[in-house]
């Protein structure tokens, strides 16, 4: 589990682990089954050590159930980790639980996460382009730069879809 | 350099309605716009947008309801019906989806014709259109009917034809619509090349590929532009990356 996902999901309000858990489940859908709950709580140890959470125990529980907190630090982390367009490795999860947790947090406009990332796959797709024209006609590596075309083309539709879902939920709001 | 050398178009307020009131339509919403000379724009946008309109007002195929347009310095958007006609023969080059070629004669015949009718002898235009041909990898095509070639040909005879006229500015509404992958590729090839030779282009398009290989591409919902990005320059990732080859 990637630790900025933990902390991000954080940004909203101080949670339990339960909560926590909740939202990511809520965010990823049968996606969220495959992580387990040892996960969640290695990753928020790992969180505390760092010095980007912190944690305490819950006033008005009975049980000593813990909340977690971001401190400035984690905070400076999460809006860090909000404005990074991670390529080309494309962690689709990763980037759709980073509009989430910029929806919900108030941190960043999601429509303005989509866009940066579309300029950057636009550019990528442009340095694929004068490769693939630069190639003669026929050539091997022509293929693979066309299979690296339709796949930058099919990241740039599903970005479509999110521009869509957030611009209904940001005239929602 | 003064503007009318550096700026090709400039809209200022552009407006385009239908219908009437009550069901008053913009297709173009109060646009504002320039295109520099040498410079390679690419339109993006749902469809319904408004995009193609903006195109035809640009282009003179149609009439702005407001607003003000200039061509290389020229006012153009109270220009009659008779000089309207004359800058789409001369200043302009148009290329459509569906090629728009006239399937009764040759790709030669296709290409001669605006020449002709914007008053050159038979045989400047026998010669031009056959420079052009040649400059689309279509010379040994000179004599075949549309119907003979493939997608992507017609495309490219179409593009030769548009140049007839040596215009300032080709406008394609989008050009790589009908057409798959490779062909795709041959038609980006060659207004890679006619922007490398200084033609002005302005592309409305669906297709991310040609938006991408543009200068600069503006976004436009409901009527108006609502993002704008320079393309040139570097990113962030290279290709090695990018096919997977990149060591973790």
């Amino acid at each position: 589990m990637q630790q900025e996902v933990v902390l991000a999901m954080l940004a909203k309000e101080p949670s339990q682990g339960y909560q926590l858990r909740a939202r990511l489940d809520r965010a990823l859908g049968p996606l969220g089954e495959a992580m387990n709950d040892g996960q969640v709580y290695v990753t928020l140890g790992r969180l505390e050590k760092a010095g980007f959470i912190t944690r305490r125990v819950a006033a008005g529980t009975s049980t000593d159930r813990k909340l977690y907190e971001l401190t400035p630090a984690g905070q400076e982390r999460v809006t860090e980790w909000l404005s990074e367009v991670s390529w080309p490795k494309p962690d689709l999860a990763e980037f759709h639980l980073k509009l989430i947790a910029a929806a919900q947090a108030g941190l960043a406009d999601p429509i303005g996460i989509v866009d940066m990332q579309r300029r950057e796959l636009l550019r990528r797709l442009r340095e694929v382009e004068r490769a693939a024209m630069a190639e003669p006609e026929h050539s091997d590596a022509g293929l693979l730069l066309e299979g690296i075309v339709l796949r930058l083309q099919a990241d740039l539709r599903w970005l479509e879809a999110c521009e869509r879902v957030w611009t209904e939920w940001r005239s929602k709001s | 350099m003064n503007e009318p050398e550096k700026v090709l178009v400039r809209a200022q307020g552009l407006r385009k309605e239908y219908g009437r009131e009550g069901g008053l339509a913009r297709a173009v919403n109060s646009v504002d716009l320039e295109v520099a000379r040498g410079e390679a724009l690419a339109i993006m946008g749902p469809s319904g947008c408004g995009k193609s309109t903006l195109l035809h007002l640009i282009g003179g195929l149609d009439r702005p309801s407001a607003g003000e347009l200039w061509l290389a310095g020229r006012r153009i958007d109270r220009l009659s019906e008779r000089e309207l006609a004359r800058l789409r023969r001369h200043e302009v080059g148009f290329v459509f989806q569906a090629y728009h070629l006239m399937d009764e004669l040759t790709a030669q015949e296709n290409v001669e014709l605006p020449a002709l009718l914007a008053g050159r002898s038979p045989g400047e235009a026998r010669r031009r259109a056959r420079q052009l041909l040649d400059q689309v990898g279509l010379a040994e095509r000179a004599d075949y009917l549309p119907s003979a070639l493939s997608g992507g040909q017609r495309q490219r005879v179409a593009i030769a034809r548009a140049l007839a006229n040596e215009p300032q500015l080709v406008l394609a509404d989008e050009p790589t619509g009908n057409l798959d992958s490779a062909a795709t590729l041959e038609v980006l090839r060659l207004f890679e090349a006619l922007h490398a030779a200084g033609l002005t282009l302005v592309i409305v398009t669906h297709d991310e590929r040609i938006a991408a290989t543009a200068d600069r591409l503006i976004s436009m919902r409901d009527g108006t532009f609502v993002d704008e990005t320079h393309l040139a320059g570097g990113t962030r990732g290279n290709l090695v990356d990018l096919a997977g080859l990149g060591s973790e």
